[in-house]
């Protein structure tokens, strides 16, 4: 295989070992070795998603695993993500650099235990509204954090990241997020 | 309350179940007048469709009075609704180009993983049919809850009976829509095999866009004489050799058109059919097309060939070279039901369209059960059932 991307895929979808570190360099403070990414298209003006997006407390309405995000300032947010046997993992994670309604790169802080980094980048499409690209890296669970991670992921943070961004397209597109529960309490217990 | 519910193969069971709640905010409760055994339902019953689970509540085919609404819903209580068996958001892209059997907005996310890997993209939910395609609690119950109940039920004027009006929900939508996918122009021939619901619908749809000659294609007499009523030419596949009578009534060319509504378990008792069926039956998953091949082979060079018949999985043996020598188009897909809802109800209220005649028996919920036993093992007698929450057995 070449040691140079000579197709116009995204770098996500590369087969190449050296792809990662190559996306890594596209990320302000990107870190971690493995790479995923997802997009959606979502029937609303970039405007109107990124605003949703970029105001970090709404997406624990979309993102399965997350308890609760808290704003702290512009930049840093602190997240606090579902683990197994009622406990929580928490960790800061700060935006390393945005461009309103296009696009948002963060990085979470040392203290996560984990490197995870990535971008979302909002691109208007005429006659469809916005395509949203989720491009994130991180490192394989290793640690009992990993772990969780892992777990908030799925083990498969591309399956768990499309969940996602399909869920966010639901919420933007129809108010409300599909379920097949047929009671508020099912419902409770299906979260 | 009561429910249909799935247990393994050829085991459904009248189960008690918590009642349905509010839980989205365009969501309505629906109380269940009328509800229909599918002829899909059949192939969960057989239990040839993947990603069922005990204690799943079947039913698609359904109507009722709406009892609850959600804040965001349109609908008031006490109105008579039909509901469409596609779930569909009626606000994004596709719904938008009334593609809403393709919308993904209605199927919860963790849901859509099964289609992403078997199809390549996610399908609706739909009710009552399997955890691919939602989860959702179907119909054959006494309440049902409804999703996006502002755009997918379609209310119906008092005085109309729920037998004119309950098909809205399905199979006539998917038979108007197979005729229209065989895109029929005047003085056409079209063929139609499997005269059950879909099947008979199909016929009388392709009359009223102007087909010159139907051929209907089944091995039920009663089922064939039910096409007949509408001016169709029958042929029994048990007694005839479809392929020399359909090149002999057609003077060699084949029909223009050809619609399969036979689907993944196919009977006839070609070779090609009995080694699908062994691999049926064997769990190597492939579907079995002996109709949609016969189909392919009769259809005249040019021709369209529209299929609403349910397929899940592979085929084998599909007849790819006839398709692409002979210049064959095919066009099928689950139905776009809220697209042709308002038209069909017009001309049911206007006449134009008799829904009634296929209904060969009327029984209480409580008897679900056994209405899926008769419709498996009788299909020439029993043509469709009407289930009836309340009925006096």
């Amino acid at each position: 295989m070449s040691d140079q991307q000579t197709d116009d895929a995204p770098l996500a979808s590369s087969r190449r070992s050296d792809a990662p570190a190559e996306l890594r360099e596209t990320v302000a403070g990107g870190e971690g070795s493995t790479m995923s990414g997802r997009s959606v298209t979502i029937n609303r003006p970039p405007a109107e998603v990124f605003a949703f997006f970029r105001d970090f407390s709404n997406l624990s309405q979309v993102m399965e695993n997350v308890e609760r995000i808290e704003v702290l300032d512009r930049t840093r947010s602190h997240w606090v993500v579902k683990a197994p046997a009622g406990r929580t993992v928490e960790w800061d994670s700060t935006v390393t650099h945005e461009e309103q309604d296009r696009l948002i790169e963060w990085a979470a802080d040392k203290n996560a235990g984990i490197a995870n980094s990535g971008r979302v980048e909002f691109e208007a499409v005429a006659g469809r509204g916005t395509v949203v690209t989720l491009t994130t890296l991180y490192d394989p669970p290793a640690s009992t954090v990993g772990k969780v991670i892992a777990k908030m992921f799925q083990r498969e943070p591309a399956i768990q990241a499309r969940r996602d961004l399909n869920r966010l397209k639901q919420f933007l597109e129809t108010g409300e997020v599909a379920t097949a529960a047929v009671n508020r309490q099912q419902h409770e217990e299906d979260a | 309350m009561r429910a249909l519910a799935w247990h393994g193969k050829h085991d459904v069971r009248m189960d008690n179940v918590p009642d349905p709640e509010i839980v989205n905010p365009r969501d309505c409760i629906i109380k269940v007048t009328s509800t229909a055994i599918c002829g899909s339902d059949l192939h969960l019953y057989d239990h040839v469709i993947p990603t069922m689970q005990s204690g799943d509540v079947l039913g698609h085919e359904f109507m009722g009075e709406v009892v609850e609404v959600g804040p965001k819903s349109t609908l008031q209580k006490g109105q008579r609704v039909v509901v469409p068996f596609t779930i569909a958001c009626g606000g994004c892209y596709h719904c938008n180009k009334h593609q809403y059997s393709c919308c993904p907005n209605g199927l919860p996310a963790d849901n859509q993983d099964i289609a992403r890997s078997a199809y390549g993209q996610e399908m609706s939910g739909l009710f009552g049919y399997s955890h691919m395609t939602g989860g959702y609690q179907g119909g054959q119950a006494e309440y049902v809850r409804v999703p996006f109940s502002d755009v997918g039920p379609i209310v119906i004027p008092d005085g109309v009976d729920d037998d004119k009006v309950l098909f809205l929900s399905d199979i006539l939508p998917t038979g108007w829509q197979a005729a229209e996918y065989a895109q029929i122009e005047p003085g056409d021939t079209v063929a139609v095999w499997g005269c059950g619901p879909v099947g008979l619908f199909a016929v009388q749809s392709a009359f009223l866009m102007g087909a010159e000659r139907v051929i209907a294609i089944d091995h039920y007499p009663h089922r064939l004489d039910l096409a007949a009523k509408f001016g169709a030419e029958r042929l029994n596949f048990k007694e005839t050799d479809v392929y020399d009578a359909l090149m002999q009534m057609t003077g060699g060319i084949g029909p223009d058109a050809v619609i399969d509504c036979v689907g993944l378990e196919s009977h006839g008792l070609a070779f090609d059919n009995i080694v699908d069926r062994v691999k049926q039956a064997t769990f190597l998953g492939t579907d079995r097309i002996h109709a949609l091949r016969q189909a392919i082979l009769a259809c005249r060079k040019g021709g369209r060939v529209s299929m609403p018949a349910v397929y899940g999985g592979f085929v084998d043996k599909f007849p790819l070279g006839a398709f692409m020598e002979k210049g064959l188009t095919l066009k099928t897909g689950q139905t776009h039901v809220q697209h042709y809802m308002p038209a069909l109800l017009n001309a049911i209220l206007e006449e134009k369209i008799d829904t009634t005649f296929m209904i060969s028996h009327r029984m209480p919920l409580e008897q679900a059960p056994d209405g899926y036993k008769m419709f498996s093992e009788q299909q020439n007698e029993v043509t469709k059932i009407v289930l009836k929450p309340g009925m006096a057995a």
